[in-house]
Order: C-alpha cells, then structure tokens, then sequence
C-alpha cells in the first residue's frame, strides 16, 4: 500500500498516520516531542471541537489537543 | 555512575533551609510526575495534614512540603510540579530538575499513570539519567483495571533497574507498599538504573566530555549530554548552584555546545520508553479509552458542548448563591454579635470614641462584614470548581472555547482563568499559572477582573431586582436572573475584545502554541476535595482579604467621621466626584462607595447606604423595597442602577486582587496596567451608554 503524506491537520477524521518531519519552531517543537510525538509515531485523529478547530489526536495512549496551525506543521504519512 | 562529590553550595537547597545529605535528621524525598497522574493524591495520602504550601522561592511555581513517618525515620516529601519532561522548556521544568539534581534529595519518587505509561516512562528515563535513588509509583492502578490494561509490575521493575510500587492513591492501595520502597531506597538499596542507548556519535561526544566534568556534579554524563545539546538553562541552574566551579562548566560548554540536536536525544529516550511499554503492557481492549471518546463526543460537539457547559456553569453559581445565603445569614449574626459584646466591653473599658469607632466600628465591622459575605460562597463555589477539575472536565471546556480566544490572540485556558474568576479574581489571577506562555498569561491576569466574582453578583442580583423589575413573583426573578445573565455577557465579551486589543498593542505578539493533554475522565473524591479546596482556596484568598478589610475599614470609619468645614470627608470626596459621577450616569457617593470599596466588592453598597444615609458606619437595608426607596429619593434612576452594574463589572480589580496581581506578576508596571484597563473601559462604558441615553431622552 502506497502511503499518502500530508500535514496532521489534514489527517481525516478517524483515521491513523505516523509522524514524517516535524517542522514546528523550537518551542512547540520542544513540547511535542516532550509529548512522545517523534517521527515514526503513530497518531489518530479523534475529536473535534466544536468549531473545528483545535482538533484533539491519540499520541502514545493520551489525547493531545492542538490548534490547526501547529498540527499543520507535523508532517504524516497516512495509513 | 559517579557519585563522587558532595557539592557544597547547593542553593536550591539553601533555598528550603534543607541541610546537605551528611547531615539531615530526616530524609529528603522528591515527589516528581507528569501532569494528571495523581501525584498530588499520592501526595496527601503521604502526608495527610501534616503540609505546606507556597512558592518555590522568587517564582511563581506552586511548592508543597509534607512530612511523615515511616518507623523510625522521618520524612519531608517536597512535591514538584508535574512536567512532561526535565528538558527544562518552562520554569516548572528547570524547577524540577534543580531540586532533583541539585537538591540531592535521598529518593525521588517518580509518580506515573498506569493508564498511559508509555508517555509517562519518558520522564522515569530522563529521572534515572540524573540519580539512581529512584522508586517508580505506577498510579491509578484502580483505573488501569476498569479499562483493563495490565501492567507487569515485575517485570517493569526489573527494566528500570529500580523499584516499581503499583498504588492506587485514592483508595490506600499499595501506599505502604510505597513507603516501605522508599525507606528501603533511602536507606542506599543497590539499584541498576536503567540508562538510555543513544546513537554512536552521541556516546562518543557524551564519552569525551565526562571525564572533564566528572566530579563536578554527580552525574557526569548526564550533564555532559545537557551541554552538548546547548540547554541555556542548565548554565544559569550551574551557576546558580554552584558558583564557585561555574567557569570550568563554561569552558567545557563553549566547546561543545550544540552539537548534538535535541531531536536525537528525545527520540532516543521516547524509542527506549515505547520498548519498556510494548514489554510490559498488555491491553486486553484494543481501545482501553472507548468509554472516555464517548463522552468527549458529547461534551465537546458542536450542539452538546455549549449548552451542557453553560448549564454546568449555571448550576454552580445558583448552587453557590442559593446554598451561600443561609450561612452568610447565620455568620452575620455571630460575627455582628460579638460586635455588640465588643462595644459593651469598649464602653465599660471606657476607650475614647475614636478609637472605639476606628477598631470596631472601621475595623471590626468591615472584617466582619467581608468574612461573613465572602467565605461561605467561597467555600461552596471552590470545592464545585475543584470536582470539575477533578472529574476531568475543566480541560475540555479550554478545548471547546479555544477558538474564541485563539481569535483574540489568546490562550484556550484563559477561559478556566475565567471561571476560577467567578469565584474569586484573586484565585482566577493565581490560576493564570496554568498558561505556559508570558504573554498570554499577562493577559488573562489583566483581564480575569472583567468577569464578576462572588463579591460582585450579591451587588448585580440587588441592582437588577429593584430598579429594572418592577414586576414581583416568579416573571421577576426570572427577568433580574436574565439582567444579570447579560452583564456575564458584557463582561465576556469585553475580555476577548480587550485582549485582542492588548495583543494588538501592548503585548503584541502572535499567539504561542496552544499544545493541551485532554486526560481521562477520573472518579472524584469528594471527602478530600471540600478539605484540600478550603485549605488552599478558601483559607488563602480569606486571609489575603482580611489584611486588607482590616486597615481599609478603618480608614472607611475615619473619611465618615471626621468634619471638615461642614461635612465628612467623605461627602467632601463625593461632591468633589460628583461631575465624573454624573458624566458616568451615577453620582459622586455612588464612585467613592466603589473606590472605598476597593478592599472588598462585598462593601461597595454598605458603603452607598451609608453616605445617603449620613451615618458614620456601614449599614444594610431591611428589604428591597426599603433600599429601592432610599436610592430613588438620592436621584436614582433604572439608569443609574444599569450604569451601578456595568461600573460593578467594569472597575480596577479589589485590593486583594491587586495583591496577588503585583505577586504573580512581580511588577508594579503590570499591576498599574491591571488597574487602569478595566477602570477606563467602565467610564467610557458608561459614559458613552449614558449619553446614548439622554440623547434619546429615555433617561427618566
């Protein structure tokens, strides 16, 4: 199966990816990866908040809510 | 590992007034965790009552320090604050990881969350990279049954090279246990901590460095990799801690710093955590947490999210109004009867007028005026606010709001801030910690005044029942509850635009990232949560507005009752305010109640009455009616009452608010700031609503 790159933002509702490249600056980059979030880790997008934005992941067995702008700057490769 | 040298000048110790290991007559034990694993449960189940709380010096980190017995020793248990991780991104962090590598403490226990281990092993690992003297606390092994994930206890123990303790801390369970691993690890139990494997050229630059640094603090690899991976904290921390080696450190870190990228060390450490996990963890569900998504589908949907948290939100502040009154009542009546028994003492002591009138119709009276109304909302509305937070919940409301704010260049917990506000600003100000970033934490502290706390809605529901409902009975009460409801509205909708104004002018700057762990949902525990909320809410915001209701009431008593000329100071001070007063649509009496008001919101009426009523002390009415005709004869109109409420909501924030401002933020410039916004966003409020008014001619 031939896997689909795309930012984390666009990873469509229920479905699993895995961690590509991270492009965040060092400061959110820091606390996403203190989180566990390192390239090869498999991620879910699970809920939405009402206005769509932000949108909360599974990461490593906790659930992670991120605004649009930063989970648009985790590059996935969909599963 | 090398566990060569007694450092000698550890401040972070001096800091505690904790002696060095040699000499301690009880042995240091650091409590650290990832946020939600219950460490602080564990924490009070250790320590019961015997504790306390402030701040970690010159920071506004919350610190708590316990003490216990186990046999025949002795324990002090400090609490650190729950990271994610030691890397030092935020000061809760660089505290943390000081304490623990510069604290020396005996033990550290490590308190996890058997419900998600494999993120939580992240920070056992980076522990065990600083000391071996580690007991790992898997919690909330309670929970880990429910949703039926099995952690092998044995096996984890055998993995970390450190004893592994399963507790379920609210229940008791295992917490003997617990303390049994720590007297047996203080007591130097031989462990293998388990260390993390980096790649080749990692090691090779970790295996140049350490001999340098070895015997300048116990464990040279570990601040070898610190170095090497440029962290800037770590150097103030070293020079901080131990002044007098800091020029080797520097010489050592100039070399090689930044050589290796952060990336490669975390990745490393995450890949070693989900190794131990993958061992260790058995899911019997393929999805553990299928029950907690199906509540979170409700609580956070777009037709469910708004209306269940606005009817959460309104059940509590009813609960907090309804269940308050009756107490309040019956503390009035004590509080006033010692009054009573005061000037009968005061007489038969024969003590001057003034002075009788300064300590107990000033002081006393305000005191007592401001306990009574103020404590036992407080001590309903915070152990309400506690169980939400408790429950899990709090969370999700930052998440369903986050759009608002994120609109207004703000942080989604800003709107938590905000409902902590309406119980108390001063608490509401003190939550503002939870934002990680400076600037959007500044602004929620400037702005948590423009929701109304407990001491303003007693003022707003009297407003909105006697002048803008005539109509009595159940219609009426309805109508005041949907005024009130309104001036909630104003007040929101003020905080968003003045912090979009704020991140527009003074504290420009784009939104930092908004990074929030969603966790489980939890079973509360109830008991335990009405004694910690009064204890570290209630009693705290209480005694911050006693030290200032005291000296306030006196001064309050003396602008009432010494003449000059023809009349008090304060009528002179309401005459002089009379043209702003006016400008604003109220009068000169009502702005000198708000602003000899300052101590506490609860007098600002009491205060009204007086004036109009030309006593020399603050006074209440019998009914409604009574004060509804009292303040119509003083030129009171609906549109006094409507500007009385948006000016309630609308001030510089109370002195005890003030106070914790000038602490959380150690700054007079922003503590002014706080001041000045909302006190100038009331007057052109209510300046521009008035002459709106009398333009239409609608102001009789």
């Amino acid at each position: 199966m031939k896997s689909q790159s795309m930012p984390l933002s666009q990873l469509p509702f229920g479905r699993r990816g895995v961690v590509r490249e991270l492009r965040a600056d060092t400061g959110s980059r820091r606390r996403l990866l203190d989180l566990g979030l390192v390239v090869g880790t498999p991620v879910e997008t699970v809920l939405r908040s009402p206005a769509g934005n932000p949108m909360a992941y599974e990461i490593r067995g906790t659930l992670i809510a991120l605004r649009n702008a930063e989970a648009g700057q985790i590059i996935v490769d969909m599963l | 590992m090398g566990l060569t040298t007694q450092s000698t000048g550890a401040q972070v110790r001096k800091d505690f007034s904790i002696p060095g290991p040699g000499k301690r007559t009880e042995k240091v034990i650091a409590l650290a965790g990832n946020p939600n694993t219950g460490k602080s449960t564990v924490f009070n189940s250790l320590t019961g009552m015997n504790q306390h709380t402030g701040n970690w010096p010159g920071k506004t980190v919350t610190n708590a320090l316990g003490r216990y017995q186990f046999g025949n020793e002795k324990y002090l248990l400090v609490d650190l604050p729950g990271t994610y991780s030691l890397l030092a991104n935020s000061v809760e962090e660089e505290v943390a990881r000081d304490f623990i590598c510069f604290g020396q403490p005996d033990v550290t226990v490590v308190v996890t969350d058997a419900t998600s281990l494999q993120r939580n092993l992240n920070l056992v690992l980076q522990i065990l990279e600083i000391t071996d003297r580690v007991v790992v606390c898997v919690n909330l092994m309670d929970e880990a049954r429910r949703k039926r994930i099995h952690v092998d206890l044995e096996l984890l123990e055998r993995e970390l090279g450190v004893p592994v303790v399963g507790t379920s801390a609210r229940t008791g369970e295992g917490l003997g246990t617990l303390k049994a691993a720590i007297a047996k690890m203080a007591a130097g139990w031989r462990s293998q901590p388990r260390q993390v494997s980096y790649p080749p050229e990692v090691e090779a630059i970790i295996a140049s460095l350490s001999p340098e640094l070895a015997g300048l603090i116990p464990n040279s690899r570990w601040l070898a990799l610190r170095l090497a991976t440029g962290e800037d904290a770590v150097f103030s921390s070293l020079k901080y801690n131990q002044q007098d080696k800091s020029a080797e450190f520097l010489s050592v870190a100039r070399r090689e710093r930044g050589s290796i990228p952060i990336d490669l060390i975390v990745t490393s450490i995450v890949k070693e955590a989900e190794q131990i996990y993958q061992k260790t963890v058995r899911l019997e569900k393929e999805k553990p947490n299928a029950l907690d998504r199906k509540i979170d589908n409700v609580l956070t949907s777009k037709v469910f999210g708004f209306p269940i948290m606005i009817a959460l939100l309104g059940f509590i502040f009813w609960l907090t109004i309804q269940g308050a009154n009756y107490p309040s009542q019956l503390l009035a009546k004590l509080l006033f009867g010692i009054e009573d028994w005061l000037n009968g003492l005061a007489l038969w002591g024969a003590l001057p007028s003034w002075l009788h009138g300064v300590v107990v119709m000033g002081m006393y009276r305000t005191l007592a005026w401001v306990v009574s109304v103020m404590l036992p909302p407080m001590a309903i509305f915070f152990p309400l606010f506690t169980l939400l937070e408790d429950l899990g919940y709090l969370p999700r409301v930052a998440f369903n709001l986050d759009h608002h704010f994120n609109k207004a260049c703000a942080h989604g917990k800003q709107a938590l801030t905000m409902c902590m506000g309406f119980g108390c600003n001063a608490a509401g100000v003190i939550a503002c910690r939870i934002i990680d970033s400076p600037r959007e934490r500044l602004i929620a502290v400037i702005t948590n005044n423009f929701v109304p706390c407990n001491g303003r809605f007693p003022l707003l529901i009297v407003m909105a029942s006697a002048f803008l409902v005539t109509g009595a009975g159940f219609l009426g009460e309805g109508l005041a509850a949907v005024a009130v409801l309104g001036v909630i509205i104003v007040g929101i909708i003020m905080t968003l635009w003045v912090s979009k104004f704020l991140s527009r002018t003074i504290l420009r700057g784009l939104p930092s990232s908004f990074i929030l762990e969603l966790p489980p949902y939890r079973k509360p525990q109830a008991g335990k949560i009405v004694v910690r909320s009064i204890f570290d809410r209630t009693l705290f915001v209480l005694g911050r507005a006693v030290a200032v209701a005291a000296p306030a009431g006196a001064l309050i008593w003396l602008m009432a009752n010494i003449t000059v000329a023809d009349a008090s100071l304060l009528a002179h001070g309401g005459r002089i305010l009379a043209p702003l007063g006016w400008l604003m649509g109220m009068d000169g009496f009502i702005l000198m109640g708000f602003l000899l008001g300052l101590p506490a919101n609860e007098i600002v009426l009491p205060i009204i009455i007086m004036s109009y009523l030309g006593s020399g002390s603050m006074q209440e009415m019998e009914s409604l009616a009574a004060l509804r005709q009292l303040l119509m004869a003083n030129g009171w109109t609906w549109l006094t009452a409507v500007n009385v409420m948006l000016f309630s909501l609308l001030h510089f924030p109370c002195g005890t608010t003030l106070w914790t401002i000038r602490k959380e933020t150690q700054s007079w410039k922003w503590t002014l700031l706080a001041f000045l916004v909302p006190t100038l966003s009331g007057i052109i409020v209510c300046a521009t609503f008035t002459a709106a008014v009398r333009m239409l001619g609608l102001g009789q």
